[in-house]
């Protein structure tokens, strides 16, 4: 894949339109770095000129400051914005809600002051903007839901880009009982995605794939790589590994168009 | 003797109103006893906030039919309170429905207040049905025991016998009833009133206009032990609640501070410091008590209503987990009083070697915590229980060292390789070449 790095551009005197921040999770995790992929294809397709950290990029901190560590959190963050001012970056899109959320309202404070968007808010310009059109036959009535993740929803209020954009898909959407400001966490956040759970009587992720499930899905689409490894766990523990898929909104976009 | 009675009803009122100040005063006292935050910014918005959610009730109705019960309970309490100022006039002088004079205007303002009392004892019952017969689980969680169960119960009698009373005292009224305007409802009592002889009626009906009066005077004494207090409190806490982004966690100072100084090649780390810091006692990262939260959190614990809309949407909750967003504000009230109780009794608070982390809030608590902000989107008056989980964390973590051995590793792996994992740096762009 032809991914180019702020390095390289500066090198050639250039500057990208966006940053695409790919975080940890996207960089690192097999099943995360497919949407990474996924999503770059569709920056592709959209002919975006854009360029990644690569190994310049380090942890936002975001983690760490759920778990109570302020001190590495502002270390990365303040680590980070000097990386991000020095190659003067403006525009940050990333596929993590946990770093969009922490690049839009706690960077700021710290020095770092970018536009920042999740990818499917992104996406939903490039369609706005006329650069990228979404096909809706091949999803065409596919029963699908969407998983809000707590850090693009009820942290952001953001619910409607990513809805949007699943409907231009000519898909089925089915709302889940808890929905949008009432969504349910899949368990994931706050730092739980390195943590076994405290003692309770059952998984966070396994309630919330049982919301999912209860609208007879084909795929349980989300914008988030932990709810994406979250809901892809409960759905095997609820054996429906076989009917059900769990996708990014990137993958299913990649799906629909055959990029 | 003649004025005994207004002698009398002088002297309970002041009372009630007295001792009322008195504990709203040790609750503004108890509140100060939090760290200063600055939340006097964007006041239109905040005025919006109070008139939308404190007056509109807008996030009651979230739930529809507990919130319109509400509303019912909430409008006709306010309203109905505006006879209160015809019993005081007529308490402290002997006259008898003084405002009679306004004629229609006064059987209709009458007449809606019965309405209002009537469609209030209705809406009571239907909450007490749901919580003691339907058994609403968020009613029933284990915080709700004792005290805190009662006092839900008591609130709903209390309203029960106040409606009654008002209805009493009017059926009771024999020239009242005789005009037959402004008694939509009363006049179905009445003739349980009517054949009696007059001095008996004319006595019920004192009697229940007392009762009244001084059952109003006692609700008001008992808000302060109770979570009543949000019918006032509500109004300034979504005054003054947050206006940011919910994903938007504060950033410390101090660490910004000390971050800085690590991270500026030219520091002096032994340098004195600047003029007018030199006393600056250094700060404790994070909380371990009520005095180390700020003074809307603290807010927030005397306007938390119990009601435990909050828990019922938690995912660690609702998954078994020993955290309710609801116990953690209770607690943090309780722990609240028992330092105020301790500032009263001695001058100024004597070390109980208790603190809020432990010995109400415990760890296992605070790490159930996914920071999903759904408390803090559901609650009716805007009370964050998220931001007190993290402020307790923040002292575990930074003062302790106490987070879960997993999360230690996940934030070495931060400081050795800029990810929560143990990866290699340099394989951070492996991705593109795979697949
Ligand atoms: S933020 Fe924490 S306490 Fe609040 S609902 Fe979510 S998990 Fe529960
Ligand atoms: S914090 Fe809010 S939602 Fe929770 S019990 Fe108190 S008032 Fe109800």
């Amino acid at each position: 894949m032809n991914v180019p790095t702020m390095a390289e551009m500066m090198a050639q005197g250039k500057q990208p339109e966006v940053l695409f921040w790919v975080g940890a999770a996207g960089s690192y995790d097999d099943r995360a770095k497919k949407i990474t992929r996924a999503f770059v294809k569709i920056l592709h397709k959209a002919n975006v000129d854009f360029a990644v950290l690569g190994t310049e990029e380090s942890s936002t901190g975001d983690v760490a400051k759920r778990a109570g560590n302020e001190f590495l959190f502002q270390m990365q963050a303040m680590m980070n914005i000097e990386v991000l001012n020095g190659y003067e970056i403006k525009t940050i899109v990333t596929a993590d809600p946990h770093s969009y959320n922490t690049f839009k309202n706690e960077y700021p404070e710290l020095g770092g002051n970018y536009k920042v968007y999740h990818h499917t808010q992104y996406i939903k310009k490039l369609i706005a903007d006329g650069r990228l059109s979404l096909d809706d036959t091949k999803l065409k009535d596919k029963r699908v839901t969407y998983h809000d993740p707590c850090y693009l929803g009820r942290a952001n209020g953001e619910y409607e880009s990513p809805r949007a954009i699943i409907r231009k898909m000519g898909v089925n959407l089915l709302e889940m009982k808890r929905n949008k400001s009432s969504a349910l966490c899949c368990g994931a956040g706050g730092a739980q995605m390195f943590k076994d759970a405290e003692k309770g009587d059952k998984e966070i992720n396994i309630l919330r794939t049982e919301d999912a499930l209860e609208t007879k899905p084909q795929i349980i689409a989300t914008g988030c790589p932990y709810c994406n490894t979250m809901m892809t766990d409960g759905v095997k523990a609820k054996n429906s590994e076989n009917t059900v898929k769990v996708l990014d909104i990137a993958e299913l976009i990649v799906d629909s168009q055959n990029l | 003797m003649h004025y005994l009675p207004n002698i009398i009803f002088a002297i309970i009122l002041i009372a009630g109103i007295g001792f009322f100040v008195k504990n709203i005063k040790k609750i503004i006292r108890n509140i100060n006893l939090g760290k200063d935050i600055n939340r006097s910014d964007n006041k239109s918005a905040r005025w919006k906030n109070m008139a939308y959610i404190a007056l509109g009730q807008s996030k009651m109705v979230r739930r529809p039919v507990a919130g319109i019960l509400h509303i019912v309970v909430y409008l006709g309490f306010i309203i109905i309170n505006i006879e209160v100022i015809e019993i005081i006039i007529d308490g402290l002088f002997g006259t008898h429905r003084i405002l009679s004079f306004m004629g229609g205007f006064y059987s209709f303002l009458i007449g809606s207040f019965e309405i209002l009392a009537f469609l209030v004892l209705v809406s009571v019952t239907i909450f007490w049905i749901r919580r003691m017969i339907v058994r609403i689980p968020r009613f029933w969680n284990k915080e709700m025991k004792g005290f805190p169960k009662n006092d839900a119960l008591y609130i709903l009698y209390f309203e029960m016998v106040l409606m009654s009373l008002f209805l009493i005292m009017n059926a009771s009224d024999i020239p009242f009833q005789i005009v037959n305007t402004g008694n939509p409802i009363s006049q179905f009592l009445a003739p349980i009133f009517s054949g009696m002889s007059h001095e008996t009626a004319h006595l019920i009906e004192q009697t229940a206009w007392w009762i009244h009066i001084v059952g109003i005077l006692i609700f008001l004494n008992y808000l302060y032990y109770s979570k009543h207090l949000h019918i006032l409190l509500a109004f300034p806490n979504t005054f003054y609640a947050n206006l940011e982004a919910k994903g938007k966690f504060t950033n410390d100072k101090n660490v910004t501070k000390e971050v800085k100084m690590m991270m500026d090649p030219d520091a002096d780390p032994y340098a004195a410091p600047p003029e007018g810091e030199e006393d600056a006692i250094p700060e404790k990262f994070g909380a371990s008590d009520v005095t180390d939260l700020n003074w809307v959190q603290l807010m927030n614990a005397y306007t938390c209503t119990e009601c435990g809309r909050c828990t019922s949407v938690c995912p660690a909750n609702l998954t078994g987990k020993e955290l309710s967003p609801r116990n953690i504000m209770m607690k943090t009230r309780d722990r609240l009083e028992e330092v105020g109780e301790n500032i009263d009794k001695n001058g100024e608070f004597k070390d109980d070697n208790k603190q809020l982390l432990n010995d109400y809030i415990t760890p296992e608590e605070l790490w159930a915590c996914t920071t999903c902000n759904a408390c803090v989107e559901e609650c009716p008056v805007n009370i964050d229980p998220l931001s007190i989980i993290m402020e307790m964390r923040r002292y575990l973590v930074m003062e302790q060292s106490a987070a879960p051995q997993e999360l230690n590793i996940m934030m070495t792996n931060i400081e050795n390789n800029g990810a929560p994992w143990q990866y290699n740096q340099m394989d951070r762009l492996n991705w593109k070449d795979e697949e």
